[in-house]
């Protein structure tokens, strides 16, 4: 039998060999990453849980202090950000509204003017763009702001005084920013809607406002409202759920606080377009 | 030695019995591994130890905020990891606890609602007794020129009591305080010997009623004259040195350098 040469048997074992190193180097990246993502999940759920199950059981426990906390948080998140958000309802109509409503009058497509707008600004532009708003002006404060606290032994000294760091500093904020979230997004539904026709008015768009809103009108269903409801609270407790876990679960080192700020502001946006799509599929599905 | 008629006129209110403290930055790690201690009603304890040794995780635990990773604490009787939450919440209130640097005023707070806060939160009193509650300790601890000030706006020197004024607010029986004369100034010192004695004593604020005291601190020579019984931290280990008396026949090293720190 003729032996071959062991030069030429070893030679594409150890091409193979890098090429395999590589991709099990890749896999193992991946899967850490995997699980690392699912750590964190598993714990920012558990965080959740304790948060809601606090709301509910303290929900009558020292109003006296919850409440005007609450309102605190709703001057900070909603009242201060009301500007804000009228700027950008406003901008939001002029530039992408009016223009579809001048296009579509143009085309002769008219008659889906109300189901158009109905669907991008009311169910899914203004609550998501609201939520966003509101994450970039108070969710990123309120990881520094805890972080800090947290770095400065304040927990304990609530926890000292008896108070429940969770029910003193996230349960406020949860219902401040889902009261804040859904406001504004009524707000800037409004003046985008308003905006967006006086643009098309002045481009002298065949409209006029009786037609406007019948459309606007009869294109909105009960569901609307409910699902408006809920999704624009929901995004203002998922905001305050990750920013608070971020900022209170695990002591920080004060150079810790920018990149716990950043995980926030990640963690907080695909939380809400996850939900989005779990609306939408309810949307479908009624 | 304890007498029996002695418990039943000083019950004990503190007591760790094997326990194993642990520390808030190694959670599953015991900085203290076999604590076994009684305080008894109307104590006055100095806990001294360098820095590093566990004094204030040993206070944190002592107060409830920390659970001992094994053995018996009790708070008035009641082991507390048997209590339901509200029980022992009801149990741990009736601890004070002055934290040391700075005590850990809430600064998005004035001093008068940082001493408020507990009074607001678990008693159903009136604003107006929650006013006049909240005068009197300002009154007592000096702060009442502050009371709408932030913390941060007051002197370094004052920030502790706005700590003390608020544990002091809703008449605990017994307080803990964490090296509460570090960073003083003689003066300063003397008023919070005073002050602690003043509580030892039975204060006109707290309805004429003893309290039981304990103290941490790094430094001993203060205390010496104050405190009624002593105890180190040494290598991670609670020595109970006795009364003020035992403290002169005690041999222990740690013990003359915490009474002679700084004298040379």
């Amino acid at each position: 039998m003729e032996r071959t040469p062991a030069s030429a048997t070893q030679f594409p074992a150890e091409q193979a060999r890098p090429k395999a190193s590589l991709v099990r180097a890749f896999l193992d990246f991946a899967g850490s990453r995997v699980i690392q993502w699912m750590d964190r999940a598993h714990e920012l759920i558990a965080f959740s849980l304790i948060a809601t199950g606090v709301t509910v059981t303290k929900f009558n426990i020292a109003p006296r202090v919850i409440r005007p906390l609450v309102r605190a948080q709703i001057y900070r998140a909603g009242v201060r950000l009301l500007p804000m958000i009228g700027f950008l309802g406003c901008a939001l109509g002029l530039i992408i509204i009016g223009q579809t409503v001048s296009l579509l009058t143009r085309v002769g497509a008219h008659t889906l003017i109300g189901t158009l707008m109905v669907t991008v600004v009311i169910r899914e532009l203004g609550p998501l763009l609201t939520a966003v708003v509101v994450l970039a002006r108070v969710g990123a404060a309120t990881v520094v702001e805890l972080g800090t606290s947290r770095a400065q032994g304040e927990v304990e000294a609530l926890e000292a005084l008896g108070i429940d760091p969770i029910h003193y500093l996230v349960v406020p904020r949860m219902w401040g920013l889902a009261v804040s979230v859904f406001a504004l997004t009524i707000y800037f539904v409004l003046v985008a809607l308003l905006s967006g026709y006086l643009f098309a008015f002045l481009q002298d768009v065949p409209l006029p406002p009786p037609e406007y809103f019948r459309q606007l009108a009869s294109a909105l269903r009960w569901e609307d409202f409910v699902m408006l409801t809920l999704k624009s609270a929901a995004f203002g407790i998922i905001i305050a759920v990750v920013c608070c876990y971020q900022g209170l679960a695990k002591p920080l080192r004060i150079e810790e606080v920018p990149a716990a700020t950043t995980r926030a502001v990640v963690s907080s946006v695909v939380a809400c377009v996850l939900l989005d799509a779990v609306f939408i599929v309810a949307y479908l599905l009624i | 030695m304890s007498t029996a008629a002695d418990k039943i006129a000083r019950p004990p209110v503190i007591e760790m019995f094997d326990a194993a403290v642990t520390s808030t930055r190694a959670p599953g790690s015991a900085v203290i591994p076999d604590v076994n201690w009684c305080v008894s009603l109307d104590d006055y304890w100095v806990i001294g130890g360098p820095t590093g040794s566990g004094k204030s995780d040993l206070l944190a635990t002592a107060a409830g905020l920390q659970r001992p990773l094994r053995g018996v604490h009790r708070l008035f009787g009641h082991e507390l990891s048997g209590l339901h939450e509200t029980e022992r919440l009801r149990e741990r209130l009736r601890v004070g606890l002055v934290f040391g640097d700075g005590a850990r005023p809430f600064p998005q707070l004035t001093v008068a609602e940082n001493v408020a806060l507990p009074l607001r939160y678990h008693h159903g009193r009136s604003d107006a007794e929650v006013r006049r509650r909240v005068e009197e300790m300002l009154d007592i601890t000096e702060l009442s020129a502050f009371a709408d000030s932030a913390p941060s706006a007051l002197m370094r020197a004052f920030v502790p009591r706005v700590g003390l004024a608020r544990a002091l607010a809703s008449g605990p029986e017994v307080l803990l305080l964490d090296n509460p004369l570090a960073g003083l100034d003689p003066r300063q010192v003397r008023w919070w010997l005073d002050f602690i004695a003043g509580l030892a004593a039975g204060h006109s604020s707290m309805k004429g009623r003893k309290m039981t005291i304990i103290v941490a601190c790094g430094d001993l020579r203060p205390w010496t004259s104050q405190g009624r019984q002593f105890a180190l931290l040494k290598g991670n280990h609670f020595l109970p040195l006795g009364g003020r008396d035992d403290l002169g026949r005690c041999n222990e090293p740690l013990l003359r350098d915490l009474t002679a720190a700084h004298s040379s």
